[in-house]
């Protein structure tokens, strides 16, 4: 088991922001939480990091119980999150993003890993030398991306990561992340607004309501779901 | 007629008159209290009298001149828009390598032209003590983002901690100057933890509140800092133990009989210049250096997206802790030489407006620009300086000058930034668009 979210309730001063929350991913797998706007996705994944730290429950990230350790101590255990609106440093230059990625990395891997990200997105290594603030909100998102994978995550946490882009980006970052699962067997853990694609490309999904886990299945199973389709389908795409 | 819309058209004259009288009567509304009326002392008693003549002119004036600065940037503008068409190479980075190293050897030679000229190589040191402030603080504000207003509480650090070094234990400039630097880089700490969640206005008010809780306690404290007194007869720097003085203690060498010259006061002068030039070049090249490496990258980033930072797994406490204590330290070595340059410091010297012209001498370079530092430090530190003909207007000339500056520079004289690391083969690519 890769991560294991175990009866985790997280506060906001008085704001009772997670209640009670189970979730598992298994290795190898994407799995996607949809909800709407305010129903805890992103207090999810931050509660993973620590930020709001779980009030009370228990997360095993790797076989190791990750609850109370401090939150810049977390990522440095095998997580990379790719953060909601990307959050790439504009002003840096997409290599120096790169590197930034790669912070606590063995340097050794550093060649091998910035070959596999240009590999996989060509288009960083023609703006290698640009300002990453330059690029366009698809690219930055790609950057975002290869700058996670710079720390040879063991999990990859995406917060969002189709907002605000042009549809035929929103595609391609799908593509991406189901490649990532299919050729480099990446565990994924998706947090999206767009549940249509995240739960065509999800093995599993965790539909969140104020709060909490009111659903749960196969991402084909949530899609057919009727509830789902009603409340988080319909009228759209 | 099909005219082609342009977003912003040069005005027509009708359209520059209406502005025109717009700026004259707003003038008109702030001239009359200001301008209009004056207190006339008539035996004792304050009387108030009116000056429409003066006002007039005021409004005149101001209307005169606001058409004219339409005037010249709307021909300014029509003229770089037909420019613009062209396409520009950037070649800034170039020119700034070349304009460094040609300003370096302007310094080298300097005290080599002007050697009988105190006021040129005196002024020419205040201006590396402001650069080497300059690229101290650029650690904290141009490179982390952390906005410090209080930075010359640790110049007063330095020199405090070497003045008090030497009253009470007799070291000497060199022994001092480590002793200072990290005491400089603990107060740097110090300050750093209470502050580390804050950011932007507030953090810029706490450490503007730092600045002045040292000054106030160099004041006020005067068992151990004399008070406004300040501390006198602070021993200037040997040159390896060789003195420079006119009359060296029995037994013992000074600069000039080891060399066989001529005592001349202008020794020391020339020697503190060197001095403080040698430290200035230390600290762009710790500080470049520093820039390259992990620690720096980690600045620029937590300048750029904190949250970000705690995302790649940085520890952001330790991050600022150390820009505050690098840019701190730095700030000390600064206070060390000031106090052995002036041989006596008080706490009228770490006035909130120096804080002040060390944070313009950063924001008017280009924060985080290296050479931007030395070209506002410069300007900032030469223009009062050549200003001084004009008496009591100089602190005007001043002030449009900054205003000038940020007008055409809103980002600093040098905005452009040296990425930190270039591939070989990136490099002949980068800098097209």
């Amino acid at each position: 088991m890769m991560l294991h979210m175990e009866g985790v309730h997280a506060h906001y001063g008085h704001i009772h922001a997670l209640r009670g929350i189970d979730v598992t991913v298994q290795v190898g797998e994407i799995v996607t939480l949809i909800g709407a706007n305010g129903a805890g996705k992103s207090t999810l994944m931050m509660s993973l990091f620590g930020r709001p730290g779980a009030s009370s429950g228990r997360i095993v990230f790797d076989g190791e119980d990750i609850t109370r350790v401090p939150s810049h101590q977390i990522s440095r255990r095998g997580i990379a999150i790719v953060p909601e609106g990307r959050r790439i440093f504009p002003r840096m230059t997409v290599m120096e993003n790169l590197l930034m990625g790669a912070t606590f990395a063995d340097p050794a891997n550093f060649n091998a890993d910035i070959k596999r990200i240009y590999a996989m997105f060509p288009i960083l290594q023609e703006r290698e030398s640009q300002r990453a603030g330059t690029l366009s909100g698809g690219e930055q998102q790609m950057l975002a991306i290869g700058r996670a994978l710079m720390s040879r995550p063991k999990l990859l946490l995406l917060d969002e990561p189709s907002l605000g882009l042009a549809p035929i980006y929103i595609k391609r970052i799908f593509q991406i992340i189901r490649e990532l699962n299919t050729e480099h067997g990446m565990t994924v853990l998706l947090v999206e607004q767009n549940a249509h694609h995240a739960l065509r490309v999800a093995h599993r999904g965790y539909v969140l309501q104020h709060g909490e886990i009111v659903l749960a299945g196969t991402g084909a199973e949530l899609l057919a779901s009727p509830e789902v389709r009603a409340a988080y389908l319909e009228g759209g795409h | 007629m099909s005219a082609v819309i342009v977003a912003r058209h040069a005005r027509t004259p009708t359209e520059r008159f209406k502005d025109a009288a717009w700026v004259a009567f707003v003038a008109l509304l702030l001239g009359i209290p200001m301008v209009g009326m004056t207190t006339v002392d008539q035996g004792g008693a304050l009387v108030v009298t009116t000056r429409f003549g003066v006002l007039a002119a005021f409004v005149a004036a101001s209307f005169a001149g606001r058409f004219a600065f339409r005037w010249v940037m709307d021909q300014y503008r029509t003229r770089r828009d037909a420019k613009s068409t062209t396409v520009k190479v950037d070649r800034t980075a170039k020119v700034v390598q070349v304009l460094g190293w040609g300003i370096l050897g302007v310094a080298l030679f300097l005290p080599a032209m002007y050697s009988d000229n105190r006021y040129v190589v005196d002024t020419a040191t205040t201006v590396l003590i402001y650069v080497m402030l300059g690229w101290g603080l650029n650690v904290v504000v141009g490179l982390a983002g952390l906005l410090d207003l209080g930075y010359v509480a640790f110049y007063a650090v330095g020199a405090y901690t070497y003045a008090l070094l030497f009253t009470h234990f007799g070291w000497t400039f060199w022994e001092a100057l480590p002793a200072a630097g990290a005491m400089a880089a603990t107060f740097g700490i110090l300050l750093g933890y209470p502050i580390l969640r804050l950011r932007g206005d507030y953090l810029a008010i706490v450490t503007l509140g730092f600045g002045e809780i040292i000054r106030v306690i160099l004041v006020n404290w005067t068992e151990l800092s004399n008070g406004p007194n300040g501390i006198g007869s602070i021993p200037r720097p040997t040159l390896f133990g060789l003195p420079f003085e006119r009359n060296p203690a029995e037994g013992e060498q000074s600069f000039a009989t080891f060399f066989g010259l001529e005592f001349s006061g202008m020794h020391r002068i020339i020697f503190l210049y060197y001095l403080i030039l040698v430290l200035a070049l230390l600290t762009n090249l710790f500080v470049s250096r520093l820039r390259k490496l992990p620690v720096g990258r980690a600045w620029e980033a937590l300048r750029e997206d904190e949250i970000a930072c705690k995302a790649m797994g940085m520890n952001v406490t330790n991050v600022k802790l150390s820009a505050f204590a690098i840019g701190a330290m730095l700030g000390g070595f600064a206070g060390v030489f000031f106090a052995a340059r002036q041989g006596f410091i008080s706490p009228e010297s770490f006035t909130f407006s120096e804080s002040a012209i060390i944070l313009a001498i950063v924001v008017l370079g280009g924060m985080g620009s290296q050479m931007g530092v030395v070209l506002a430090a410069l300007v900032l530190v030469l223009l009062p300086e050549l200003g001084r003909n004009f008496a009591e207007y100089r602190m005007l000339l001043f002030g449009t000058a900054m205003v000038l500056i940020m007008v055409w520079k809103p980002s600093g004289l040098l905005s452009s930034r040296e990425p930190t690391i270039r591939l070989a083969k990136a490099s002949a690519m980068g800098g097209q668009k």
